[in-house]
């Protein structure tokens, strides 16, 4: 193959370049991907292991193993990649990347495949933790089609934290992604289950990717009908809040002016 | 083809103009000085380049385009600031990453040995001194065969051997065919390196020729002095600035030897007579058009104090 000056790495090159670069940072500081990586199962054995009600009951189990993974995915989505980002956005080695003719969409893409793909390899833990101490279970391929699906349902949490990042300030990410992150676990039945929603509080809730993302996995986990408005919902999310990060990279001028 | 133009440029933070309505043409092949005093927009000039920032009136071109599209920035070389260096990536890892992002690319050992790295590559760039940052920071605007390199304040902080070493460097790529683009402080640096020089201060071009003719006319020196007759002082020809500091009267004059002539033969009673070359920012003060103004200020407070 000749290289030549005229000609541009693919989009798909910069990405996997950013994303190589950006996950040989992290694993630099080993501390931080342990915390990553232990958090979500910490969480299921202090919430959910304890109490044997949901613990014994297969069905309940199941679903609360599910509701964690979603929750945790998320938390990871919005939180690393909404304050990595604004916080780089701060440092004088992100404005220099942007004079390297890398477009915003592998920037974007990179943040994804290794942010993104550290916070799914943390669900692993949470698996094997709920397998071993509760009651719930799945056939294998099933708990692989649920990472699948919780991949795929993930990627309006991570673009959200993308949009936060380029929109804001370290500091008002920090609040804002708080807020976010609690409205979205709440009204999308993460903490408490949609069962024991009010009728016009399950209605708000199934327009939320939070919500969403949990019927996707219970969905590929559990079986049974897949409604349309999960889908079209996932694919909207995703549509909306990629073009909102895109837009707002593109705008983004670093830190203000002194 | 002009690589970059800016063509009736302003830009405003606020409510402070950075640029005022720049224009501005760089063709192939020069290495231009852009010089000027801090905050007279010389970073901004550069980041409308780099498309970090976009101005507020007026376009600016790169390659014939969008600076804001990557793909314009394909053949443009860029030095970030040594702070911004990734502190746990090695030397190596950090011409990697930035090398990849270009369709031919310096092999790493030969930017490693254009640019004193070689001992260095296995380095976290933490762990580097501040003139070894310096170097890095150079070398990375180069790694893509850039047609156009913008080097700003290439060699701040380092020694004078640093200095000269990188200055080498940076000619010996400017003959290889790059236009480079230098921010400087030092009125030295840009003697060194640079071709034409364009002078920014305020926000506006107030002076763009050959080096050498700029130099002529920055080349002023001060004189300080004690004197009981600050009026007819003031009255001597070739004065380009006067202000009083601590009782002391500050001359920035054109021509030290003529001026220290005419102030003997003028009679007027002086003591303490000190002699220099004026600094860089100093001599931009005597070149912008508000010197002279500023100086009658200072008379004026003065003889109504």
């Amino acid at each position: 193959m000749t290289a030549h000056a005229e000609t541009v790495p693919s989009v798909a090159r910069l990405t996997l370049l950013h994303a190589r670069f950006g996950l040989i940072e992290t694993f630099r500081v080993p501390i931080a991907v342990i915390g990553t990586l232990v958090f979500p199962a910490l969480a299921l054995l202090f919430f959910v292991v304890p109490q044997r009600a949901v613990a014994d009951n297969p069905e309940f189990a199941t679903q609360a193993v599910i509701s964690l993974s979603v929750f945790a995915v998320m938390s990871n989505a919005l939180f690393s990649f909404g304050l990595t980002i604004s916080e780089n956005r701060e440092k004088p080695w992100d404005p220099y990347l942007r004079t390297l003719p890398a477009p915003g969409i592998a920037r974007v893409f990179a943040q994804i495949l290794s942010t993104g793909l550290l916070g799914l390899v943390a669900i692993i833990p949470l698996i094997v933790v709920g397998g071993i101490f509760t009651a719930a279970e799945a056939p294998v391929l099933r708990v692989l089609a649920g990472l699948v699906a919780l991949a795929v349902s993930a990627l309006p949490f991570m673009l959200i934290g993308t949009t936060i990042g380029y929109a804001l300030p370290f500091k008002a990410a920090i609040a804002v992604i708080q807020i976010v992150m609690f409205g979205l676990a709440f009204v999308g039945g993460l903490f408490l289950p949609p069962i024991l929603f009010a009728g016009w509080l399950d209605t708000i809730s199934k327009f939320t990717p939070s919500r969403q993302a949990r019927e996707l996995v219970i969905w590929a986990v559990q079986g049974g009908p897949l409604e349309w408005w999960v889908w079209v919902g996932v694919l909207a999310w995703t549509t909306l809040s990629l073009a909102a990060a895109l837009l707002l990279f593109r705008r983004d001028e670093g830190r203000r002016y002194r | 083809m002009n690589l970059a133009r800016f063509d009736h440029v302003t830009r405003r933070y606020d409510d402070v103009i950075a640029v005022d309505d720049v224009t501005l043409d760089l063709e192939p092949g020069v290495l231009v000085g852009l010089l000027g005093p801090n905050g007279a927009g010389k970073t901004t000039l550069l980041s409308l380049l780099q498309g970090l920032r976009t101005p507020t009136s007026g376009t600016v071109t790169l390659f014939g385009g969008d600076p804001r599209d990557a793909h314009r920035r394909r053949l443009l070389g860029c030095t970030p600031q040594e702070t911004a260096l990734p502190e746990t990536l090695r030397v190596r890892e950090v011409i990697d990453y930035v090398g990849g992002h270009f369709g031919d690319r310096v092999p790493t050992a030969e930017l490693a040995a254009e640019f004193g790295l070689d001992e260095l590559l296995r380095r976290q760039c933490g762990s580097l001194s501040g003139g070894q940052k310096r170097r890095l920071a150079v070398g990375l605007a180069f790694v893509g065969r850039p047609r156009l390199v913008l080097l700003d304040e290439p060699t701040t902080g380092l020694d004078v051997d640093g200095r000269r070493t990188l200055w080498e460097a940076i000619r010996r790529q400017h003959q290889a065919g790059a236009t480079v683009v230098v921010t400087s402080h030092y009125l030295e640096e840009i003697e060194a390196l640079a071709e034409r020089a364009v002078v920014i201060a305020g926000g506006t071009v107030i002076a763009d020729d050959t080096v050498a003719r700029i130099l002529a006319r920055v080349g002023v020196s001060q004189v300080r002095l004690r004197t009981a007759e600050p009026d007819r002082l003031a009255a001597l020809p070739g004065i380009a600035h006067h202000e009083r500091i601590d009782d002391r009267e500050v001359l920035t004059v054109s021509d030290a030897d003529a001026f220290v002539r005419t102030l003997v033969g003028s009679g007027i009673d002086f003591h303490e007579l000190a002699v220099r070359g004026a600094s860089l920012e100093e001599a931009f003060l005597a070149l912008t058009a508000r010197a002279p103004e500023r100086a009658t200020d200072t008379l004026t407070m003065e003889k109504a104090s």
